[in-house]
């Protein structure tokens, strides 16, 4: 076994084997090739209207933005390039409840959206507007007849996220949308992990507006787009002011460069995501499977079934998560842990799923891409397994367990 | 974050891993920290009949900080009597393995990790002189 694992550790060609791909993704090589031409040779500004320079910079721009309305079901013109998601859910929350502040002033969010929700939402609170955080189901999904409760005719937008970042769970789009529909409220979606992941249909969704982040899907960093709805339409009030581009709705000269980046991004993630979501699916599963087969107390957080393909998120019991970190140095990986953040609590993803805070602390996300193969994923189950191994004969709480101690039993002393 | 190499040593090779039998009167056991807050230490001294402590070993549930303060923790109080072990300062291990200010409180965990095994071996140790006299 050792001596397999020795060989398996030397005959991998690239330490530390990327597997956080919910956090950021390489950018696909076609993507680059085609950015490439639009930093030097075809730098125009697209705004420009008086020349070739212009012209051919405003083209690739709406190429770009034809491909980001094609991957969702949109139409181009109802596409506005921001600087990424962050900025994007910040334009929808913001925009929406701002620009109907005198009529309506509710919105509807869940406690496991990204921080850039959650932290738009409570800038808002603290203008006055009202905010209703809904839980989750142990599976991370929310909970739709709760959804409709909370809708009251105060309720302007619902902001419900696609897929997780941490967790990688799908929430009920079309149901939400649905429901948001119905009740003639705004439905906003963050599919900054979910855009080129899984199909999506802002039509058959009844989605108003959606998140796009470029470099969560093989693009560019720094840039991201918002979709709008125009029928029937959605209307915001911008963050940035300037040059009115981008129908008022976000100023600033547009950067081509990323946007032929982005554009490029959806085009190949169009084309690919049927076969790469089934690749990813069978690694991950041979990544759960060899791990679970081999480890005993290994928990998946999270639901299995509605999830991204290549996100798989465990609590490896006894074993405190930055220490495991440490233990798998040749895997960029993430954990759930305090130990990784600031703020020294375990992770709220996990904690509103009632994970409890020791189990949060023994979370691993392990994100799979486009780049990761068969081999890295085996060698990524050797890894863990002898590092868990380990880590566990060195841990009290996995010797109390052998002994039958139940370690809730015992008073621990918080500090 | 990068860890100072005394500290990665402590984490690849951690001195005195294991446990002592809690039950043997010459064994103190420490055990401090919660799962709830992602650590956990449990320290064991053996003191031989010099008085001075023969030997130590620890489990650790916890990052690497905790590993290492921990298995330094063993390291160090080794050879010393109880007063001695009792005067090491977290200060000592936060500086020695150059933990970063967010990890100070490992250090901090293995002080307390110390004090609470060597209350524990004079709890029992008073007992049976309590005992002896009777």
């Amino acid at each position: 076994m050792r001596g397999s694992h020795t060989q398996v550790r030397t005959n991998h060609p690239q330490l530390p084997i990327y597997m956080d791909y919910q956090s950021t993704t390489p950018c696909d090589p076609r993507v680059v090739t085609a950015m490439l031409p639009y930093f030097t040779q075809h730098f125009g500004n697209p705004h420009s209207r008086s020349h070739t320079y212009g012209w051919e910079a405003e083209k690739a721009v709406d190429q770009a933005r034809a491909e980001v309305a094609a991957i969702i079901g949109a139409d181009e013109k109802e596409i506005v390039f921001t600087s990424g998601a962050t900025e994007s859910n910040n334009l929808a929350i913001k925009g929406v409840v701002n620009f109907q502040r005198d009529r309506k002033r509710h919105v509807i969010t869940t406690v496991t959206e990204h921080k850039c929700v959650l932290d738009a939402c409570r800038h808002l609170e603290l203008e006055g507007s009202k905010v209703t955080y809904l839980p989750v189901k142990k599976n991370g999904l929310v909970d739709l007849d709760e959804l409709e409760r909370a809708i009251t005719p105060e309720t302007v937008l619902v902001s419900i996220m696609a897929a997780n970042n941490e967790i990688g769970v799908i929430q009920p789009l079309a149901e939400i949308g649905r429901i948001c529909r119905a009740h003639k409220v705004y439905f906003h979606t963050d599919a900054a992990q979910a855009v080129g992941k899984i199909p999506l249909d802002v039509n058959a969704m009844n989605i108003d507006l959606l998140s796009v982040s470029g470099h969560k899907l093989y693009g560019p960093k720094g840039i991201g787009a918002l979709y709008v709805r125009r029928k029937p339409r959605v209307r915001l009030e911008a963050l940035i002011h300037g040059g009115g581009q981008e129908r008022g709705m976000r100023s600033g000269t547009l950067p081509t460069p990323l946007c032929v980046g982005l554009g490029e991004a959806c085009r190949i993630a169009r084309a690919e995501m049927a076969s790469e979501a089934e690749r990813l699916r069978q690694l991950r599963d041979r990544l759960l499977s060899g791990i679970q087969a081999r480890l005993p107390d290994v928990y998946v957080n999270g639901d299995l079934e509605q999830r991204l393909p290549g996100n798989l998120n465990i609590s490896f019991a006894y074993v405190e998560g930055e220490g495991l970190m440490m233990g798998i140095k040749n895997l960029a990986v993430s954990s759930g842990s305090a130990c990784t953040s600031a703020s020294l609590e375990p992770s709220y993803v996990l904690r509103a799923l009632g994970v409890e805070e020791e189990m949060a602390h023994t979370s691993i996300r392990f994100g799979l891409g486009r780049f990761t193969t068969e081999q890295d994923v085996d060698y990524a189950i050797e890894h863990v397994v002898e590092a868990v191994e380990r880590l566990r004969q060195m841990s009290p709480l996995w010797e109390m367990a052998q002994q039958g101690i139940d370690i809730k039993s015992i008073q621990w002393a918080e500090h | 974050m990068s860890y100072s190499e005394k500290l990665l040593d402590h984490y690849e090779n951690p001195r005195n891993v294991g446990t002592l039998d809690k039950d043997d009167g010459d064994v103190g056991t420490g055990l401090v920290g919660a799962p709830a807050c992602g650590d956990v230490m449990k320290l064991q001294i053996r003191v031989g009949k010099d008085g001075r402590i023969a030997d130590a070993k620890f489990k650790t549930f916890g990052c690497g900080s905790a590993i290492a303060s921990s298995s330094l923790a063993t390291e160090w109080v080794k050879g010393r009597t109880l007063a001695e072990a009792e005067t090491i300062k977290n200060t000592d291990i936060a500086q020695h393995l150059a933990l970063p200010p967010v990890k100070i409180h490992c250090s901090v965990l293995a002080e307390d990790a110390i004090k609470a095994a060597i209350k524990d071996y004079r709890a029992k140790h008073g007992d049976a002189e309590r005992e002896a006299a009777e």
